[in-house]
This record gives structure tokens, C-alpha cells and sequence, in this order.
């Protein structure tokens, strides 16, 4: 069987509008699938970093990377691979407890996922959970028992372990 | 630092780059522009319709080798440039397309960016997929170093087409110019010289190979590998078969040219191909067109592959060598290399296998037939033109039979709508291949069907006075699809059948052009000779039989050893 796991790709492109355009576009011309994708600054000012998480198999996440590369405002690709970083995602889950005995088991299932809760009201409870994504989706999978109201999902953002890096010396 | 209007700099800015013509139609939204061709070294030629004036862009890119500029207006001026502008991309041509904006700012504020003003299209947005890279200039200070970048990303690495997009008030702005060399893209770094250890390993194979076969593609037209190509294929004794794009990268006289594969390749191209142990393929993509099925595509062989663009590696084809690299620059190291190992030999029995086979598979044609069949016609046309005469053509049967029985001798030579397979291309892209050429016959090789898209282009042709030769292949009808209809359909002609055709005649004189027609072999080359030596654009129509198919054929689905009909 091909390896169909989600893969993780990060990318430097320039901080300019219409590349987030051009690279989903891409996407979507060349039939790749994003499952998320994650953009915010970095260090370097005129630089963007993008996360992308694509499942496929090997051959397509080789044209994936490359298709990339050809962007004239993608600086550099990387794939990164799994054993080798460290990978977060944040999710913020609206949870229905209006029974006050159900809140005290969600407050001891949020203390074990190492969560918050960022907001209370008398029907719900806001909480904030960072983690892997398969950690998320365990702790969305307890949180079904209950009621999820609303989710907010970041998609997940990554970086290599150790001293490597994607960075570019300018 | 000069100062001078947005207009001014891009004028200045295209005149820097060595453009001597711009295909275009001028609006509203690229006024400021137009205005300075009143008074301007740089010759515009007025089209009829904005997709003829990309087309002739992409043709002048074709033939010359130089980047290619096309202009049109804001909203459905730059809409009516999209197929010209697929057209180059599908085809890896340097075209640079021009396009007016509506103001990005000004006290008009309904008449700005985003609030769908009078004749606002986001082309960028539209444009994004089908174009190397494309550009939208916020300030009249961007124009010099917008431009300068645009034509290198067009003609450098894999070429392609590149917009860029001007709003009007960024036309007329004026500001300081700064003209100095200012290209700078961190992002993009095309690749050129080959590495050498794979260039090793390449040669390593060829010259243990027994049958190695070359499939020369577009490729080494671009890169000017023509002769490097020549000079690998004699050493190693191996023939050469071309892609569709490739047509014209080697003498198609030349004992080792197989002529062009795929699905109305050439049968000897097509049977050789799947007997090689070795394929060297140069600047080919492998498109569905040209492999048929992949299962059976040289399946017993070691591939080498040289492209210069590395998403072309693995895209449709696994490969044992693959090379990164400028096709000219790997042929010619290639070629040293191999020369230290290989003694030039004087024949091979693989060499007494393509000789067979083409003796075979092309039989020459039995007796001089006085019937307009196209594969007499294509022949004869051969023979009347001389070997730089620039041969473009339309899309469908008449694009097919030209790429079986047209010889192509030089590379530049057979200019055709390959990847997007555009009806209409022809006509245009002949004209643009004219102004390239101005001293040497170009000839469009045209269905009545696709000729009538883009037919109006003789109004062009006649009032700038860029003459050529139109020979239309008249069956009346969409005679590909027909064809399709035929053999997959069961015959039943849906909606294919064009009914009243203009008398091409009379179209050609109603533009002031000149029209003849040829019923016969021989009143077909009094035709030609006369259009030759014609100053003003000629429009020859050839009525031909409406049921004829254009054979040998891969049936969809199946592999390039499958084919059916004789040659």
C-alpha cells in the first residue's frame, strides 16, 4: 500500500498580495488536495511562512514540491518530514453545557488535555486547546459527548527539530 | 532619474528590451499608452480582434525567438487575449500580454478596482493560472523594473507567457525613472547546466545501448539544440523521432528522422520508439497525445530524460536519468562525453532495422495520383516551398495531416497550436511569423473550420501589409470531430456540418486580399506558385472530400504500437 499519510510542507514566499492566490490556485489547476494550510510572517519581514498539509502519495507530493518551486514568488519549499519536527495546531471548541454537573467533567477533560477555558456563559464554555492535531481530535471526540457548538480549527504550523532550518541568509 | 509619465516608461522600458512590434487593440482603459504610438519608433500592428493579436505574438515568438507583445484594453479586451495567452503557456512561448486597468485610485471613486467598474475583469486573477507569472503595477515607478523582470521570467528557464497589468492612472502618472538593471527574484533561479554525474550515467547507458532511440521535443527548438541534437544522433547512430512540438528540431530528410509520434504520429516513429532499450528524450513533456497509453509507452527501455523544468521529471513518465538542464548545454556535454568512448560508426543493425522499417511503414506513394488527396497535397507543398519557408497551421485534420506528410527541415519552421490545440491559431500566428520573417514565404495550412475563428485577421494581413499564403482544406464541415463522430459514434453527425461556407474567394476579395481555388494537383501548384510570388496576402481553397480521415491513428486508450490505418 502507498503511504497515504498527511504530509507536511512549509514554505517561504513573498509577503505581497496575491500569493496565497497563486499558490491555491495552484493547487487547485494541478488537482492537489490541501487539507489546511497555516500562513502568518516571520522573522524576515518581506517573507511569509506557509504550512500546507496534503495527503498522497509519494509521486504526488514530489509534484506537489516541485509545482511549487515554479511559483516565481515561492522563495523556498521544504518538506518536512514527520519524525524530524515538532508540529501544533490550535482549536477553540464552544461546548453546549448547561447542566452544571456536565461542566465539571468537560473543566476535568480540559484540565487533562492541558486546555483553557477562555470564556464561560450559563449555556456554554469556550475552551482553547494547542497540541498535535491528533491530540485535538481526541479531545473533540470526548467533547461530542456533550454537544460541540462551534469550532474554530487553526490548521496545523510546524518547524523542524534542532538547529535546521528553511530559512534563507539574505 | 528621468522624469516622465508611466505611459512614457513603459514605452521606453519595452524599446529596452528590443521590441520592435506589438500586436494589439487599443480602449479606453490603455489610452495613455495608444497615444504615444502616434509619434513612436515601435510599430503597432492593429488587429481585429484581441485574440488574433496574441496568437500573432506567440507566432512572432515562434519563428524569431524573441519574446512576442501583445496589448489590449481593460475588461474584454484582456478577456479576448485569455486562449492566445493559454495558447503560449500550453506551448512554452515567450509572450509578453499588455493589459489596461481601470484606475486603481482617483476621485472617480466608482470608477476604481473592485467596484466593478465600465469594462473592470480581474485578469490577473483569471490569468494566474495560465501564465508563468503575472504582474499588476500599483505606481508608475514599478513600470521599469515590472518590465525588464516580466521578459526575463518569459524567455528565460522554461519560457511562457507574462501579463502585466496597468491601471490607467498609473499610466499617466509621472514620476522619476530609474531604467538601471534591477532584476532581482529570489524565487526564481531556472536551472541550466547539467550535472555532471547524470550526464555520466547518460552516457554510460547510450553507449552500451544496442537500439537507442532520440525523442527530440519543443524543447530543443527553444534552446537552439538543433544541431547538437544532430551531432549526438549520428554518433550514436540512433534515429530521432520528434513530439509534435518537436517537429522541425531535426532535418525530417535525414536518414535517422522517425518523423513525429503519437496519436497520428508516424507509424515507423511510433513501432521504433517501443523497440528501443535506450530512450534519450530532449525537452519533451511526454503528453498524453504523445505517449498514448503509458502502459505500453516504451515500456521495455531505460529512459534518459533532459528538461529544463524539474516538474517535468516524474510528472507523467518514471525515468532511470533524469537532467535538469538547458537542453543545448546537455546535448553538447553529452556529446563530448560520448565522443571519448564511442568510435563514429558507419552502420548498426539497428541502423538496418530503421532503414526496414521505414521502407516498410512509409512506403512511397504509388504513382502520381491527380486526386486532391492531403497527403499528395502536404507533398507537393514541400516541394514548392523553399526549405525556410515557415509553415503554420490550424487545428484538426489539416494540423495532423501537415504533421504526417509536411517535412519539416528547420527548427522554427512548423509553428503549430500543440498543447491547447486552439482552431484559429493559424492565421494569425502566420502573420505574426511574417513580420518576424519578412523575406521568407509563410504559408497556413487551414481547415475551412478553424479559419473562419479567426478569419478576420485579413483585414489585418491586408491593410499592414504582411502578405501570406492561406491554403484551406475545404471539406465544409468540423472534419476532426466528424472524424471522431465517424469511427466512435456510429456516423451520426451531430452538430459538426457547417453548411453554408463562405465562398473564399469572394471573403478574400472583400478584404482586399486575393483568392484562388484549386480543384486539381496541378491547379493547386499553379495556385502556390502564384501566391508566392504574390505581394499581397492569398487565400487558396481546396475543396477536399468530406468523409476523409486522417490515418495512421492511436485509437484513445491505447498504446502508440497500436495504431491503426496506413500511412
Amino acid at each position: 500500500m502507498e503511504n497515504r499519510r498527511t504530509k507536511v510542507i512549509a514554505a517561504l514566499v513573498e509577503n505581497k498580495p496575491g500569493v496565497l492566490h497563486s499558490i491555491a490556485n495552484m493547487f487547485r489547476r494541478r488537482d492537489f488536495n490541501i487539507e489546511s494550510i497555516t500562513v502568518g510572517p516571520t522573522e524576515q519581514e518581506d517573507l511569509s511562512r506557509m504550512t500546507i498539509t496534503v495527503k498522497g502519495d509519494e509521486k504526488t507530493l514530489e509534484q506537489v514540491v516541485k509545482q511549487m518551486n515554479k511559483l516565481v514568488d515561492v522563495v523556498k519549499v521544504s518538506r518536512l518530514e514527520p519524525e524530524n519536527i515538532v508540529t501544533r495546531e490550535l482549536a477553540l471548541i464552544k461546548v453546549n453545557v448547561p447542566d452544571t454537573r456536565n461542566r465539571s467533567d468537560v473543566i476535568n477533560c480540559v484540565e487533562v488535555f492541558r486546555g483553557r477555558v477562555v470564556d464561560v456563559s450559563p449555556e456554554s464554555l469556550t475552551i482553547e486547546i494547542t497540541g498535535t492535531p491528533d491530540k485535538i481530535d481526541a479531545f473533540l471526540n470526548l467533547m461530542r459527548i456533550y454537544g460541540i457548538m462551534e469550532l474554530a480549527r487553526t490548521g496545523l504550523t510546524a518547524l523542524s527539530r534542532g538547529v535546521r532550518s528553511i530559512r534563507i541568509e539574505e | 532619474m528621468t522624469e516622465m509619465s508611466g505611459a512614457k516608461a513603459l514605452i521606453e522600458s519595452l524599446e529596452k528590451q528590443k521590441t520592435e512590434v506589438i500586436f494589439g487593440i487599443l480602449g479606453g482603459a490603455v489610452l495613455p499608452i495608444y497615444d504615444l504610438f502616434y509619434k513612436s519608433k515601435l510599430r503597432h500592428i492593429l488587429c481585429r480582434h484581441e485574440q488574433g493579436a496574441a496568437h500573432a505574438a506567440d507566432g512572432y515568438a515562434r519563428a524569431s525567438g524573441k519574446a512576442g507583445v501583445c496589448m489590449a484594453t481593460s475588461g474584454p479586451g484582456a478577456t479576448n487575449l485569455v486562449t492566445g495567452i493559454t495558447n503560449a503557456y500550453m506551448d512554452s512561448s515567450p509572450v509578453i500580454a499588455l493589459t489596461g486597468q481601470v484606475p486603481s485610485t482617483g476621485s472617480n471613486t466608482s470608477y476604481v478596482i473592485g467596484r466593478d467598474a465600465f469594462q473592470e475583469a480581474d485578469i490577473i486573477g483569471i490569468t494566474t493560472p495560465i501564465t508563468k507569472h503575472n504582474f499588476q503595477v500599483r505606481s508608475a515607478a514599478e513600470i521599469p523594473k515590472t518590465v525588464q523582470t516580466a521578459f526575463y521570467i518569459a524567455t528565460t528557464g522554461r519560457p511562457g507567457p507574462v501579463v502585466i497589468d496597468i491601471p490607467k492612472n498609473v499610466q499617466t502618472e509621472v514620476t522619476d525613472m530609474d531604467f538601471s538593471n534591477g532584476i532581482q527574484i529570489r524565487g526564481y533561479k531556472p536551472t541550466s547546466n547539467p550535472h555532471p554525474l547524470q550526464i555520466r550515467k547518460a552516457a554510460e547507458l547510450l553507449a552500451e545501448a544496442e537500439r537507442p532511440i532520440i525523442l527530440a521535443g519543443g524543447g530543443v527548438i527553444t534552446s537552439n539544440a538543433s544541431s547538437e541534437l544532430l551531432e549526438v544522433a549520428e554518433l550514436l547512430l540512433a534515429p530521432v523521432a520528434t513530439s509534435f512540438m518537436g517537429k522541425g528540431s531535426f532535418p525530417e530528410i535525414n536518414p535517422l528522422s522517425l518523423g513525429s509520434i503519437g496519436m497520428h504520429g508516424n507509424p515507423v516513429a511510433n513501432k521504433l520508439l517501443c523497440e528501443a532499450d535506450v530512450v534519450l528524450a530532449v525537452g519533451t513533456r511526454f503528453s498524453d497525445r504523445s505517449t498514448g497509453n503509458l502502459g505500453s509507452f516504451c515500456a521495455p527501455a531505460k529512459k534518459i530524460h533532459i528538461d529544463i523544468d524539474t516538474a517535468e521529471i516524474g510528472k507523467n513518465i518514471d525515468v532511470d536519468v533524469p537532467i535538469v538542464a538547458d537542453a543545448k548545454k546537455a546535448l553538447k556535454a553529452l556529446y563530448e562525453r560520448l565522443a571519448k568512448q564511442l568510435k563514429k560508426k558507419k552502420s548498426s543493425a539497428w541502423k538496418k532495422r530503421v532503414k526496414e522499417a521505414k521502407e516498410q511503414l512509409n512506403p512511397p506513394s504509388k504513382g502520381e495520383s491527380k486526386d486532391l488527396k492531403p497527403k499528395a497535397l502536404m507533398q507537393e507543398l514541400r516541394k514548392l516551398l523553399p526549405e525556410n519557408a515557415i509553415v503554420t497551421t490550424e487545428v484538426g485534420q489539416n494540423q495532423m495531416w501537415a504533421a504526417l506528410y509536411f517535412n519539416a527541415l528547420k527548427p522554427r519552421t512548423f509553428i503549430s497550436s500543440g498543447g491547447l490545440g486552439t482552431m484559429g491559431f493559424g492565421f494569425p500566428a502566420s502573420i505574426g511569423a511574417k513580420v518576424a520573417c519578412p523575406d521568407r514565404p509563410v504559408v497556413d495550412i487551414a481547415g475551412d473550420g478553424s479559419f473562419r475563428m479567426t478569419e478576420q485577421e485579413l483585414g489585418t494581413s491586408v491593410t499592414e501589409d504582411i502578405p501570406v499564403i492561406v491554403i484551406v482544406l475545404n471539406n465544409s464541415v468540423l472534419g476532426m470531430v466528424a472524424q471522431w463522430q465517424r469511427m466512435f459514434f456510429k456516423g451520426r453527425y451531430a452538430a459538426v456540418k457547417l453548411g453554408s461556407v463562405p465562398d473564399f474567394i469572394k471573403l478574400a476579395e472583400a478584404y482586399g486580399a486575393q483568392g484562388l481555388r484549386a480543384a486539381s494537383i496541378t491547379e493547386f501548384t499553379k495556385a502556390v506558385k502564384i501566391a508566392l510570388k504574390s505581394s499581397v496576402t492569398t487565400v487558396i481553397d481546396v475543396p477536399i472530400a468530406l468523409e476523409e480521415d486522417v490515418v495512421p491513428m492511436v485509437p484513445p486508450g491505447c498504446g502508440i504500437n497500436e495504431q491503426i490505418g496506413d500511412y
